[in-house]
């Protein structure tokens, strides 16, 4: 994997940060964060590289969806960093016992990202630990779900998973 | 209460509803020309006045305390943009710049003064109207041309935020250079303002984040409640010892950060919008429609000079920053637009009864420069093409 050239930062006073990534193609890549949670996408003009040529807005829910498909499995990893770094990200940890309703079923079945917006993003069994566990993963008594979500998200899925 | 009211009260409602509706037909035919809504609110002062079209009976103690508010509500919603960090780091990436924009922008200024043969505290004040840039009209144009993604930006913010904090300190010293008598007074008053700025200016750096938990409610009415009340009070103290309230305002503003300064902007915004409009047309009812045409090429002139200055320092700042021709350009430009703060300076000059010719001037010349700098900086980009084609680049 060839490294990503260096990114640098910009501060916008009273709007956000920005972020500019040169890509390998040529083009320059924009990112700016508003600090109202809003992303914006750039790519610069190739005749006049200072200018934004193209622009994409996401409100911070259509960013995060991004940030998942792009992120994929490396979501786990900087997880741990983010949770310092994001006011109102919680990350918990959920102890599935014998008498959950869904031990024994799948991830699917359960719902949580649906019905609470918590994403389950790895399983604890035993010293065995299953990354981005998908749909089709199935719950065994005992199993730890790590999740990620807003606090009362995680309490409705707290509730959801040891019932 | 309200449906017994008798006397002047009904007429005051009538009046208040015409300048609203009038302030409301401005606005659209500003927007359809894709103008700042500034210059239409100061004509629509203007022809409302005395000697104006349509002159105001009643309602004008109460667009008098209302531009009061309008002014506190412009300043303290500036400071909220900004935290404290943003704006020390400011200071310090555009200093250079920042020095030289005084230099450019304010000598013209002056000089034109002098030459009016004005004396110099009403010389100082014109200085400040030619100096300072809009932050409101710049940010909105930004915004409208997609523009806040581009390499240059960062450098026109970083201009605006010197600009604004130049101001939180010569607005006191020229208020008080303005009501002063005597030389010895002046120094007192001088003093006692800007120690005043002082203190709010280390309160709200130092003590930012415990003024923000104190003041954050989950609820926006208790929100609005405590930051409009804690901002008029201590403008409101701040004006007895002898230091603009707006300023303050402004540290207030700068104090507040984090959620309850974004939830702050939010709730303030729609406030702001009404009481700002009301400033706008009560400094154009304080100017005589009738003095302005006579001053009418003076202004031009100065806008003509103060265009070029601002064009020039926006540029340079621009190309400090590694930014190529049409990013330089586009920097300079956008910078054109006087706005609030020129009106706000001169407001001050009239209420002191500096010099009766300056309301006239700034009047004109915000007119011209609020509405000419938002159209200039669309020429930016073709001018720039232009300019590399004849180069042959």
């Amino acid at each position: 994997m060839a490294a990503v050239r260096t990114i640098t930062q910009t501060p916008l006073p009273g709007v956000g940060v920005r972020y500019d990534v040169p890509l390998s193609s040529g083009a320059r890549l924009g990112v700016l964060a508003h600090r109202s949670g809003r992303r914006e996408l750039f790519l610069y003009a190739v005749r006049d590289p200072d200018a934004v040529a193209a622009e994409v807005v996401l409100t911070p829910e259509e960013g995060k969806v991004v940030a998942d498909l792009l992120g994929g499995t490396e979501l786990v990893e900087s997880l741990t960093r983010l949770q310092q770094q994001v006011e109102g990200l919680a990350i918990d940890w959920i102890e599935l016992p014998a008498s959950s309703a869904f031990v024994d079923r799948t991830i699917a079945d359960a719902e949580v990202r649906s019905r609470t917006g918590v994403s389950i993003v790895a399983v604890l069994r035993g010293e065995e630990a299953h990354a981005a566990p998908g749909p089709d993963f199935r719950f065994a008594a005992g199993d730890t779900a790590v999740v990620v979500g807003t606090p009362e998200g995680i309490a409705t899925a707290t509730s959801l998973l040891t019932t | 209460m309200i449906l017994a009211a008798t006397g002047d009260v009904p007429v005051t409602l009538v009046e208040l509803g015409v300048v609203l509706l009038v302030l409301a037909v401005a606005g659209r035919l500003a927007r359809r020309a894709g103008v700042s809504t500034i210059p239409l609110y100061l004509l629509a002062g203007l022809t409302l006045g005395e000697g104006g079209v349509l002159e105001l009976v009643t309602a004008r103690d109460f667009i008098e305390t209302g531009a009061e508010i309008g002014v506190i509500l412009l300043l303290l919603m500036l400071g909220l943009e900004y935290s404290g960090e943003e704006l020390v780091g400011s200071l310090r990436t555009s200093r250079r710049a920042g020095v030289l924009d005084i230099v450019l922008n304010a000598t013209p200024g002056v000089a034109a003064g002098f030459l009016l043969g004005w004396d110099a505290t009403a010389a100082l004040f014109l200085g400040g109207i030619t100096y300072v840039s809009s932050s409101g009209v710049v940010a909105k144009v930004l915004e409208e041309l997609g523009r806040i993604g581009n390499r240059e930006t960062p450098s026109v913010l970083s201009l605006l935020i010197f600009e604004d904090l130049v101001m939180a300190v010569f607005l006191p010293v020229a208020a008080s250079l303005a009501v002063a008598s005597g030389a010895g007074e002046t120094v007192i008053d001088v003093a006692i303002a800007l120690a005043a700025v002082a203190v709010a200016f280390a309160i709200a750096l130092r003590f930012g984040d415990q003024v923000s938990r104190v003041v954050s409610s989950p609820s926006n009415e208790l929100l609005l409640l405590t930051v409009l009340g804690a901002a008029f009070l201590v403008a409101g103290g701040a004006e007895q010892v002898g230091a603009p309230g707006a300023v303050v305002a402004l540290l207030v503003g700068i104090a507040l950060s984090g959620r309850a300064a974004e939830r702050t902007r939010v709730v303030l915004t729609p406030l702001r919008d009404l009481f700002a409009a009301v400033f706008f047309v009560f400094f154009g009812l304080e100017v005589d429609p009738a003095s302005v045409p006579s001053v009418l090429p003076e202004a031009a002139a100065l806008a003509v000079v103060t265009a070029a200055t601002k064009v020039l320092i926006g540029m340079w700042a621009a190309r400090q920053a590694g930014i190529g021709l049409p990013g330089r350009l586009r920097a300079g430009t956008v910078l054109v637009a006087r706005g609030e703060f020129s009106i706000i300076l001169a407001g001050i000059a009239l209420a002191e009864g500096l010099e009766p010719e300056l309301g006239a001037v700034a009047a004109a010349y915000v007119l011209i420069m609020a509405s000419a700098g938002p159209v200039l900086t669309r020429f930016a980009d073709p001018v720039a093409q232009r300019l590399q084609a004849r180069s042959g680049s």
